[in-house]
């Protein structure tokens, strides 16, 4: 398919059609509506499942069901609804189940705003639901790179059973790109869904979809399968990219809008002849910690920078190791920050400096 | 000739003796000498050839202890 | 010899877990026997609920999920919308339908959902201990209402069938009991009818099944089903509050 210029929550929603996506239950929330209103359409005309539901934890538990049931599924949601459907999420993961959430991240707390925000950090990467699991998390930062994510996610949500979120921001959601469907995806070996909960003629024996576990032997076995497969997902799925990353003065670390702000920002700063890296995390979980090892001798600190009060900064200070200076720079309230303002961050790393 | 003749379960019996209350004919109790591994008592019929086959104990046990067969 | 009575190939071999004379039981071999004489074992998928039923999914003899506290009906759209020549039923009780899933409940029946709901209602939260329900009557003595259900602190008992016969996606809801013989056959009567319209694809089916809880009520079996008919009844008239009979495709 040649490029097309597209909006990113009306290009989140073919990429799911192109990832195969059987059924989508959702409910309207800014700055991610045309997901669902894209949706709503195309669905019903090719015999697919769509459904906005009365809540999103109506919504969440609909996915619940139909991935039980064996059907690529997904829901999209902003901030406060991904709050409302952390249980459910914790259930698909205790329970198994492969699904693709979509995050288009506004400001919080609370009702916060509907501008761009990168505050649910720590609710897409530590999970806002009870008990171990994780959600595998992507955080693209292009509107070609979300379509591509977007694709490859409902594979990797069957190859491991567990939810994968792609989290982007009210702006990737709202801004337009040139972009093309049809760049090709890795190829996974996906077995036949034969647990599914899908009718005892289509299978041997009885599927059951459950994650209560009331003996501590049973849990105790199923939860150390689940860590077993989490730590696979490290080894496996750990992305991110390493941006002019060649022995530089500073590194700045920042992913989705944040590393195109960055992008900016090391470009003016190589005129005043300081060489300014980006490792730029693509997976926010697994968080990319190996890259913090590749950091050049010379360098003198690592700046963080989020579209929060600092959230990310905590998985940067566990990989640093205390081994560099850290500084923060964030911007809050629905505030992009300009690259001029990465650019004087760096000029007076000290005044930024996160002091432990 | 009784009509009816039942088959129990006895170690899934729980001892609630809804049967008992039910049946028509009030031929059943429980055998205070006799328990299941649960530690119930098992049900037992006074005279079992006054059974008249209704199966209103099998209707009314929730844990499907009795199977109960007619002559025809 | 003739076989008369026998356990349903529609429970699987484990023993249940409820209380001895709990009517979960009669109600479970209800619901199996209608799915087994309809013939639809082999592509039902039932959705446990949470609570004393939680561990259904142990004992229907289908393939079952296991739903979140209250998301019964919508684990069951999103099991219908991909599978709809499944039958699909969800067996809940009064806290989790009446109470926390009450949205999910009548938003699935807004909507039609070709569904079977079996609605335990025992005005009481047994698995957790015999706390107040939604369902719980006006004095009845329970471990957070130990002075007894008041209106003025409690609100009143909620009376979900007289709610959902006004939606227009219900073709079928009736209020049963299983108190005597009578009752528990009249109840498989109505549990049977209501998988069938879901057979013919008629809309939302409901059966509220007005059930015991001895432990919690502190009576014997047979005075918790005494309590149904002369405490329950009057409190939720039994009976049938939409019958729509014609298709609703």
């Amino acid at each position: 398919m040649a490029k097309v210029l597209m909006k990113g929550n009306e290009a989140i929603a073919l990429a799911a059609i192109k990832g195969g996506c059987d059924a989508f239950f959702g409910y309207p929330i800014t700055p991610q509506n045309e997901i669902p209103e894209y949706l709503s359409k195309y669905m019903n005309e090719h015999g697919k499942v769509f459904v906005q539901a009365e809540s999103e934890v109506a919504a969440i538990n609909m996915v619940y069901g139909a991935a039980g049931a064996g059907a690529r599924v997904m829901t999209s949601s902003s901030s406060p609804g991904i709050a409302l459907k952390q249980e459910g999420i914790t259930y698909i993961a205790g329970a198994k189940l492969p699904c693709v959430i979509v995050s288009v991240m506004r400001g919080g707390p609370g009702l916060g705003s509907i501008q761009p925000s990168q505050s649910d950090y720590n609710q897409a990467t530590r999970g806002g639901g009870n008990g171990d699991y994780h959600v595998i998390c992507f955080a693209p930062e292009t509107i070609q790179e979300t379509i591509d994510t977007m694709k490859e996610a409902f594979d990797i949500a069957d190859y491991y059973r567990n939810p994968v979120m792609v989290l982007v921001d009210g702006l990737i959601g709202q801004m337009m790109e040139s972009v093309d469907f049809d760049r090709p995806i890795k190829q996974r070996f996906l077995p036949p869904k034969d647990w599914a909960a899908s009718g005892t003629k289509n299978h041997p024996g009885r599927n059951v979809i459950n994650s209560l576990y009331l003996e501590p032997k049973d849990l105790e076995e199923h939860t150390l399968g689940l860590h077993k497969k989490y730590q696979s997902v490290i080894q496996n799925e750990t992305r991110y990219e390493m941006i002019n990353m060649e022995d530089p003065d500073y590194v700045i670390v920042a992913y989705g809008t944040m590393s195109r702000v960055a992008r900016s920002a090391i470009e003016m700063l190589e005129k005043k002849k300081l060489k300014v890296g980006i490792i730029r995390p693509i997976s926010l979980w697994p968080f990319p910690k190996q890259a913090f090892k590749e950091i050049g001798p010379n360098c003198k600190g690592i700046l963080v920078s989020e579209m929060s009060l600092g959230q990310m900064l905590q998985d940067v200070q566990i990989a640093n190791k205390g081994r560099l200076p850290i500084a923060f720079y964030g911007r809050v309230g629905g505030y992009v920050p300009e690259p001029e303002e990465l650019y004087d961050a760096i000029l007076n790393f000290k005044k930024w400096e996160v002091l432990d | 000739m009784p009509k009816g003749k039942l088959t129990f379960e006895y170690e899934k019996c729980k001892g609630c003796m809804l049967c008992v209350a039910f049946c028509p004919v009030k031929i059943m109790y429980a055998d205070k000498g006799t328990l299941n591994r649960s530690g119930y008592n098992i049900i037992r019929l006074t005279d079992p050839d006054k059974c008249i086959g209704c199966a209103t104990c099998a209707l009314m046990c929730p844990d499907s202890v009795i199977t109960v067969e007619v002559y025809n | 010899m003739e076989m008369k009575y026998q356990k349903t190939s529609g429970l699987t071999d484990n023993a249940l877990s409820y209380c001895p004379g709990c009517t979960h039981g009669i109600i479970h071999k209800l619901v199996a026997e209608s799915l087994t004489e309809l013939g639809v074992l082999d592509r039902t998928v039932g959705i446990a609920s949470v609570g004393c039923s939680v561990f259904s999914y142990q004992f229907f003899n289908v393939d079952m999920e296991q739903a979140a506290h209250g998301r019964a009906c919508a684990a069951a759209t999103g099991v219908k919308r991909i599978h709809p020549d499944n039958v699909v039923f969800t067996y809940q009780g009064d806290g989790d339908l009446a109470s926390i899933g009450i949205a999910e409940t009548i938003h699935a029946a807004n909507r039609g959902e070709n569904i079977t709901v079996i609605f335990v209602n025992n005005a009481i939260y047994g698995m957790t201990g015999g706390q107040m329900a939604p369902t719980s009557l006006i004095g009845q003595k329970t471990t957070t209402s130990p002075f007894g259900r008041s209106v003025v602190q409690h609100g009143s008992p909620i009376k979900i069938s007289e709610m959902f016969q006004h939606i227009e996606g219900v073709a079928y809801l009736e209020r049963v009991s299983v108190f005597n013989p009578r009752q528990v056959r009249n109840a498989k009567k109505a549990i049977k009818k209501a998988f069938q319209y879901q057979l013919d694809k008629k809309g939302f089916t409901m059966i509220e099944i007005l059930s015991s809880c001895p432990v919690n009520w502190g009576k014997t079996p047979i005075d918790a089903l005494k309590w149904i008919e002369e405490s329950m009844v009057p409190v939720f008239p039994l009976g049938v509050f939409k019958d729509a009979g014609e298709s609703h495709e």
